[in-house]
């Protein structure tokens, strides 16, 4: 299956299990989506639970808000990450204070789903990754999926689960990343990283899409004679901590990948944890290899994104200097 | 209410006597000729898409009379703020075809350098600001460009688009609040081409229609008949001279049809009824005027294969010439993000410059 089709997977599966669930946005009903997620959502489950809104993203997540306090469970789709800025407020003001501001009175269960990242030509508003931003607010959970198993997994703990969350579709391997995907029940608890491969010189910390890049990238260090551990934190909030701190020790070195702009970034915060919990077993400096601090730009894409050549190298600062 | 549509051209051709703009034979035959024009490059363009050429495209098939109409009462002075489905003002207004085919393949000489994806250009040359893909962002900012002007004591008019599905942003609804409150020199135009990709204009408002929003924001609403070029023309024309005369904003409705996918990415047929797509096609703008201009002697076949061999012939040089220019340059990805580039972004440059080995093979093709 491909990780689009656990998305779909997961949200017929909590659908059928729970009918508080209700699925909305742009184009997600008899279209499907854009890209095919909610597909036949509609036709099984009417247009009740399944239904198009007007063009407002604003609209869209203020009123999930509403139906999250009201105590059903929606699950706002936007259309592309670059695109949820008009909810900017709803989310980070409203959707993730909820349950602070009102002393766990009122909490406001929802899940945000969105296709994010680069790596399919889509210029500055088809590409960006914004995690940082969502990361960085107090309240809000930040769920990114790298493999179909994980995306079905992880997809039904967050609709499960008693906050917001914001769960991030990596776009450019919607179709590419085919794996297996369990039948029916199939929970990924939020918060726990999982170890994609196991090495011994050097940890690289990865999420999205860039798991796969950093996969080849793997390969081509061990032809130069480096062990590569990769680690997935598949939440980057909550942030499993554990996993990546034990690697580091076992490996002292740590190499952070990831799509978005290289300062200010949730790979940033990953390399100052590293940098507080386990510098004394550091050999070496801790590597950011990030997109750009420029915006996302169209002709020069395959030089903005990370690639082998750049993982590679970032791998290789972090033995020397 | 204004809300009634307003059409000039029947569909035989005919214009109401009393309604006839009375446009001057040469202006007729240029707002054709772009008409034709508009069409035949939005269907190239597809092709271009489709062969693998360029990798985005988007069409106005079915809206040439809305945004050309619309356009056509502006002056060179004035500025446009549009969305990404109104090609035919740049035709009308003489861009050069080299900074709009340059721009599908984002090469070097590209105006925006190769920045943004196929059909957000960005003419300075012609007062066209940058286009971006959020819907509605330029509705505000067309107001407060209008604002700048009103405070200047510019006389400069101002005008912006967004589709049905664009009068559901917030920007549909601060743009309309201050353009009226300020009474700024702008117009707005809603192409309701039906559609939203596959949303109908009926899931955005429960209003009678889009032209009937002005009534709340205290400005004049007008809904026309998008497809009827010379409908189009004496309304805007109107609400042009209206604000550069100091009476502020109007909201125009041109009612029309998408008749083709949304982009070069969507398939409308699986969303979409054949019927009304076939209803529609009996409208053609471009049919509908040239059957008036035939009516009044203006067309012939003959005009009409020079203005076809004469464009192709110019649009095929131009694909040429755009098709042996190179990918802008990688050190340009740093520039233009501030007036002088940050440390940062000058350390990154000159890694990315230093790197060595193949560069990234693993950007896919556009999804949507
Ligand atoms: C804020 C925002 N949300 C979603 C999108 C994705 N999107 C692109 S075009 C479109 C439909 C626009 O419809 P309409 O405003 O009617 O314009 P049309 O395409 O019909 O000209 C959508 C939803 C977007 N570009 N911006
Ligand atoms: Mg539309």
């Amino acid at each position: 299956m491909t990780l689009l089709g656990a998305v779909t997977d997961a949200l017929k599966t909590e659908m059928r299990n729970d009918d508080r669930v209700v699925v909305f946005g742009e184009d997600v009903g008899k279209k499907g989506g854009v890209f095919g997620a909610t597909e036949g959502i509609q036709a099984e489950f009417g247009e009740e639970r399944c239904f198009d809104t007007p063009l407002s993203e604003c609209g869209i997540i203020g009123t999930a808000v509403g139906m999250a306090v009201y105590g059903i469970r929606p699950i706002a789709e936007i259309q592309f990450m670059d695109f949820i800025y008009p909810a900017f407020d709803q989310i980070v003001s409203e959707a993730a204070k909820m349950r602070y501001r009102s002393g766990g009175e009122y909490t406001c269960p929802m899940v945000i789903r969105t296709p994010y990242g680069g790596g399919i030509r889509g210029g500055h508003y088809h590409s960006q990754s914004s995690e940082a931003y969502f990361c960085h607010t107090p309240g809000l959970k930040v769920v990114v999926p790298s493999t179909a198993a994980d995306a079905k997994g992880l997809l039904i703990s967050s609709i499960r689960d008693e906050d917001p969350v914001m769960f991030l579709e990596p776009k450019r391997i919607y179709r590419t990343h085919k794996g297996e995907v369990p039948d029916g029940e199939h929970v990924v608890p939020l918060g726990k990283g999982r170890i994609v491969r196991e090495g011994t010189d050097c940890t690289v910390i990865a999420w999205g899409a860039m798991v796969s890049t950093c996969e080849k990238a793997a390969d081509e260090a061990a032809k130069q004679g480096k062990s590569i551990e990769i680690i997935d934190p598949r939440s980057l909030v909550p942030f499993d901590e554990d996993i990546v701190l034990e690697s580091v020790k076992k490996t002292g070195r740590c190499c952070v990948v990831y799509e978005a702009p290289k300062s200010c970034s949730f790979g940033s915060e990953i390399a100052a944890i590293v940098a507080e919990k386990a510098i004394e077993y550091l050999e070496g400096p801790v590597a950011r290899v990030g997109g750009f601090d420029t915006p996302f730009p169209y002709s020069l894409e395959h030089l903005y994104m990370p690639d082998v050549r750049r993982v590679v190298e970032g791998i290789k600062k972090t033995f020397t200097w | 209410m204004t809300t009634k549509l307003l059409t000039i051209i029947e569909k035989d051709g005919k214009a109401a006597k009393d309604k006839d703009p009375n446009l001057s034979d040469a202006e007729l035959r240029r707002v054709y000729r772009t008409m034709v024009q508009t069409r035949i490059m939005d269907e190239r363009a597809l092709t271009l898409q489709r062969q693998g050429a360029i990798g985005f495209y988007l069409q106005a098939l079915g809206q040439e009379a809305s945004h050309i109409g619309s356009a056509l009462p502006m002056q060179d002075s004035d500025w446009f703020f549009p969305a990404y489905r109104q090609p035919g003002i740049m035709l009308l207004r003489g861009a050069d075809l080299d900074d709009i085919v340059n721009e599908w393949f984002g090469n070097d000489g590209d105006t925006s350098k190769g920045r943004q994806m196929p059909v957000h250009y960005s003419l300075r040359s012609i007062n066209f600001v940058s286009i971006s893909s959020p819907i509605g962002t330029q509705l505000s900012q067309a107001a407060g460009a209008a604002m700048a002007a009103k405070i200047r004591g510019d006389d400069t008019v101002f005008m912006t688009y967004c589709g049905d599905g664009g009068t559901s942003s917030n920007d549909f609804h601060a743009g309309l609040n201050f353009a009226a409150v300020y009474q700024a020199p702008c117009v707005f135009i809603v192409e309701n081409n039906q559609w939203a990709i596959s949303v109908p204009s009926t899931n955005q408002t429960k209003s009678e229609s889009m032209a009937a929003k002005a009534q709340a924001y205290g400005m004049p609403g007008v809904r026309v008949d998008g497809n009827d070029i010379l409908a189009v023309y004496r309304v805007c024309k109107e609400a042009v001279d209206r604000a550069r005369k100091g009476g502020g904003p109007t909201l125009v409705e041109t009612v029309t049809y998408r008749m083709g996918s949304h982009s070069s990415s969507d398939d409308a047929d699986r969303y979409r009824d054949a019927k009304e797509h076939e209803s529609w096609k009996q409208r053609d703008p471009i049919e509908r005027f040239r059957k008036y201009l035939e009516k009044k002697g203006i067309w012939n076949e003959e005009f009409q294969s020079e203005i076809e061999e004469s464009f192709k012939q110019d649009l095929n040089d131009a694909i040429k010439r755009a098709k042996a220019r190179p990918k802008p340059a990688a050190a340009t990805l740093f520039d233009d993000v501030y007036l002088q580039p940050t440390q940062q972004l000058i350390e990154q440059r000159d890694e990315l410059l230093g790197l060595e080995g193949p560069e990234s093979d693993e950007i896919g093709e556009f999804p949507l």
